[in-house]
């Protein structure tokens, strides 16, 4: 089922949460008892867990698969105060080409930018295949009231963004206003749909401020039930970003509102994924847990910026059989 | 890029890091020697090709007093006159010697064993260094094991340990009979000599005295000769509950000590409010754990009733994820059965159980053609009546049984003859505590299953049997009170 089925029915995110919660009414309180009523998640076994699977040896043949799909799943990234056009435009250009020795490498999968540069980068990748993605509703703390988050959206979406990284107001979850959580989602969903635009949502659910991993399952929960296309740890702006163990609780998630939906919504684990090693044990995790349908750059991505040259160099590696350094990879 | 299954390229471990010798004698009085005119040989295969790794022999009554001898002399001589810190540093030696040769004992074991090398490596061998290491620390310190300030050893010991965790069963009986003063005649199980011979190398090599540790390969006979010979002070024993009950019957009135680690059919419960996923890991891990081949294997799992489909549409999904084959590749997640008369038992009760109208449910792998090998299988609607319900099967097959209160949950746990081990899975705290309380176990885990330290005491209630290994308690056993005699 690709993205393009998926916005029709989102759409309809009110009346699918009221079915899936098996309530005629959500509230604070309807959404908490649903939340809350998942089963907990046992944060010993879920280390174990994720450690037991980054214990895997992929080697060979299937390590030269992995890394090209890994490669054509990065979300390219650049979210700095110093961000101007010729640092986005160098990135747009890696992203579409990252090994120029080697035409056979994928691309990037997307370039995720802030808003005002998202003009920039749809430029530079018209015709490419490679997706822009903005961050929004004032990313990274999502501290604004819904009238600007949705300008913020909407503005993003009329520049030409393929793809919307939102986050939630973690002070709204974290004191138990699940409803306004929702309705936000919804809303920003619901911009990215505007005048015919076919944005897709990415929800950041800021992961190491939620701390807990039940916090984690709800909070995914609570995405997919407001019309996520995609649930995404975190902003890459605070101290915790994407774990191992964080990331499989969510394709726990997703498996089981598949289970229950039929409906496939992607994951994408951001910040802190630096090393080929450790996207491997991602994509050994995506494909153990929640299964193949996953492995793909529609169903999963990587955000990150230093992970793809580490990706270039295993995949150099493994064609001419010896490592290069850090002079033979660009930095962007 | 199109969807594709992620495929894992084989990734075998070498074996050239192991030398198996043709063939190994027995080695008594720190040497190697052939067996006498009264022993015989027989060969080990790998159970999961079926080739034949190397001839052993059996020990006779011969072999069997030779080292009795060689045991009672180095004890009289060499080991009882030692410092505690002394026999210590030989016991870390031994630890570090382990360790160093960690790869070479992890392949030898699943070579012989059919154990997947991810659990050798990851878990029998650092484990059962560990204990050395632990045990190496307690020599000289006998004065707080809680027998008075002046224990003594008993002496010589006889052992005689299992075919499922070859050199972690050494580990748990060698270790603390050593540090205690004692000097050891050990015999390994039949099936997997291998590492134990190994082992006796590496005393070799830390230059243990003499005597102080005697390997005698055989089988039940050769076993039988060191539970009833008369020198000896104190017979360990890890195995079944029939030749426990044996050599218990054997021992009595001869003055020696005995410690027995028997069968279990332990149950993992479940309960409603259990974090699923968690749960789903550890009722696998529970029972496909080297598969199934451990006597606190989670054989039974007790789902409460309102979670039970779920739990077991969720268990068969995960089950389709283990990796059945090639013991060798780091990817293996479930290797041979240990023998052919093991799959003969195992496939004889798996069939029992369908008869009895139990619902068989196996996992669909493709099994390969030469090795010993069972499919991961799952029985639903059994009761407790059923053979399968009650009898240890000793390999990758659940029974899955519900209950409707935690009171009930408990008399079906402990409505067994065993007593070994039982897990509890529930996010409440409050009624964990209530269930481990109530369970005839000796080992309880919660929210987790499987888990050894060399610190923690190990060992059963009923007939799983009696006596601890681990910790200061499986110190006890090898320790007197009071002066020597």
């Amino acid at each position: 089922m690709s993205l393009a089925d998926t916005s029709q029915t989102r759409e309809l995110a009110p009346s699918t949460a009221r079915d899936v919660t098996g309530t005629s009414h959500l509230d604070d309180a309807s959404l908490r008892r649903f939340l809350h009523g998942l089963p907990g998640v046992d944060e010993v076994g879920a280390k174990a867990r994720a450690a037991d699977l980054g214990t895997r040896s992929i080697k060979t043949t299937s390590k030269a698969w992995a890394l090209d799909l890994a490669i054509s799943m990065v979300d390219l990234t650049t979210l700095e105060g110093a961000d101007t056009a010729g640092k986005v435009q160098a990135l747009c250009a890696k992203a579409v080409r990252p090994d120029a020795d080697d035409p056979s490498c994928p691309s990037a999968g997307a370039v995720c930018v802030y808003n005002d540069l998202v003009p920039i980068a749809v430029a530079a990748l018209r015709g490419t295949g490679v997706k822009v993605a903005a961050v929004s509703t004032a990313f990274p703390s999502g501290r604004a009231n819904l009238a600007v988050k949705l300008a913020d959206t909407a503005d993003a979406v009329a520049a030409g963004a393929d793809e919307i990284d939102m986050v939630i107001d973690r002070g709204a979850f974290l004191s138990g206003r699940y409803l306004q959580v929702f309705e936000e989602i919804t809303a920003v969903a619901a911009a990215c749909r505007a005048n015919g635009a076919k944005a897709h949502l990415k929800v950041i659910l800021e992961t190491g401020e939620l701390v807990t991993y039940d916090n984690v399952r709800r909070a995914s929960w609570l995405a997919m039930l407001a019309g996520a296309d995609f649930i995404k740890t975190s902003t890459g702006k605070v101290p915790v970003a994407a774990t191992l163990p964080v990331t499989l609780v969510m394709l726990e998630a997703v498996r089981d509102w598949r289970q229950q939906t039929g409906q496939i919504i992607g994951v994408k684990p951001a910040g802190g994924i630096r090393t080929a090693k450790d996207a491997l044990k991602y994509l050994v995790t995506v494909s153990e847990v929640a299964g193949a349908d996953w492995l793909s750059p529609d169903r999963f991505r990587f955000g990150a910026s230093t992970l793809l040259n580490d990706l270039l160099m295993q995949r150099k590696k493994l064609s001419s059989g010896h490592y290069t350094g850090t002079d033979y990879v660009t930095l962007d | 890029m199109a969807n594709q299954i992620f495929e894992y390229a084989a990734a075998p471990e070498s074996r050239t890091v192991v030398d198996i010798a043709p063939s190994y004698g027995l080695f008594i009085d720190g040497d190697w020697v052939d067996g006498g005119t009264d022993s015989t040989r027989f060969d080990t295969v790998n159970p999961a090709t079926e080739e034949v790794l190397s001839e052993v022999t059996a020990a006779g009554p011969a072999d069997v007093e030779r080292a009795i001898s060689a045991a009672r002399k180095a004890y009289d001589q060499v080991w009882s006159t030692l410092s505690g810190t002394d026999r210590g540093k030989y016991l870390f030696r031994i630890a570090r010697i382990m360790q160093e040769r960690a790869r070479e004992f992890a392949v030898l074991e699943t070579l012989d064993n059919g154990k997947p090398i991810k659990e050798s490596r990851d878990f029998d061998v650092p484990t059962a260094a560990a204990h050395f290491f632990y045990y190496a620390g307690w020599a000289d310190k006998l004065e707080y094991a809680g027998l008075g300030s002046t224990p003594h050893p008993r002496g010589v010991v006889g052992q005689i340990i299992p075919w499922n965790f070859p050199l972690l069963m050494l580990a748990w009986k060698i270790a603390p009979a050593l540090a205690a003063g004692n000097t050891v005649v050990l015999k390994p199980a039949e099936t997997t000599p291998l590492t134990a011979l190994l082992f006796a190398e590496v005393c070799q090599q830390a230059e243990l005295p003499p005597g102080v540790v005697n390997i005698v390969t055989g089988d039940g006979e050769t076993g039988r000769l060191l539970v009833e010979h008369p020198d000896v002070n104190k017979i360990a024993f890890t195995g079944s509950t029939e030749v426990g009950k044996a050599i218990a019957r054997s021992v009595a009135g001869s003055g020696k000590g005995l410690t027995l680690e028997l069968g279990g059919k332990a149950a993992n419960i479940v309960y409603d409010d259990a974090p699923i996923d968690e749960a789903i890991e550890g009722i696998v891990n529970g029972i496909f754990f080297n598969q199934g081949h451990v006597c606190c294997a989670g054989s039974r799992l007790l789902v409460q009733e309102s979670i039970a489909d779920d739990v077991v549409a969720r268990l068969q999904r995960r089950i389709g994820t283990l990796r059945l084959g090639d013991p060798m590749d780091k990817n293996t997640d479930v290797g041979a059965i240990n023998s052919a008369a093991q799959l003969a038992r195992v496939t004889e009760l798996t069939a029992a159980g369908e008869a009895e109208g139990a619902t068989r449910w196996s996992a669909a792998c493709a099994l390969p053609e030469r090795g010993y090998w069972f499919a991961p299988t799952i029985f639903t609607n059994v009761s407790q009546a059923h053979r399968i319900a009650q009898q240890e099967v000793f390999g990758p097959v659940l029974a899955v049984l519900t209950f409707r209160t935690p009171a009930e949950a408990v008399a079906k746990a402990n409505n067994t003859p065993y007593g070994l081990s039982a897990g509890i899975w529930s996010d409440k705290g409050s009624r964990v505590l209530w269930t481990a309380d109530r369970l005839r176990a000796g080992v309880v885990w919660a929210n987790t299953f499987n888990k050894f330290d060399p610190t923690s005491p190990f060992g059963g209630y009923k007939e799983s049997g009696y006596g601890r290994e681990g910790g200061r308690h499986g110190l006890l056993p090898y320790l007197m009170s009071g002066a020597s005699t």
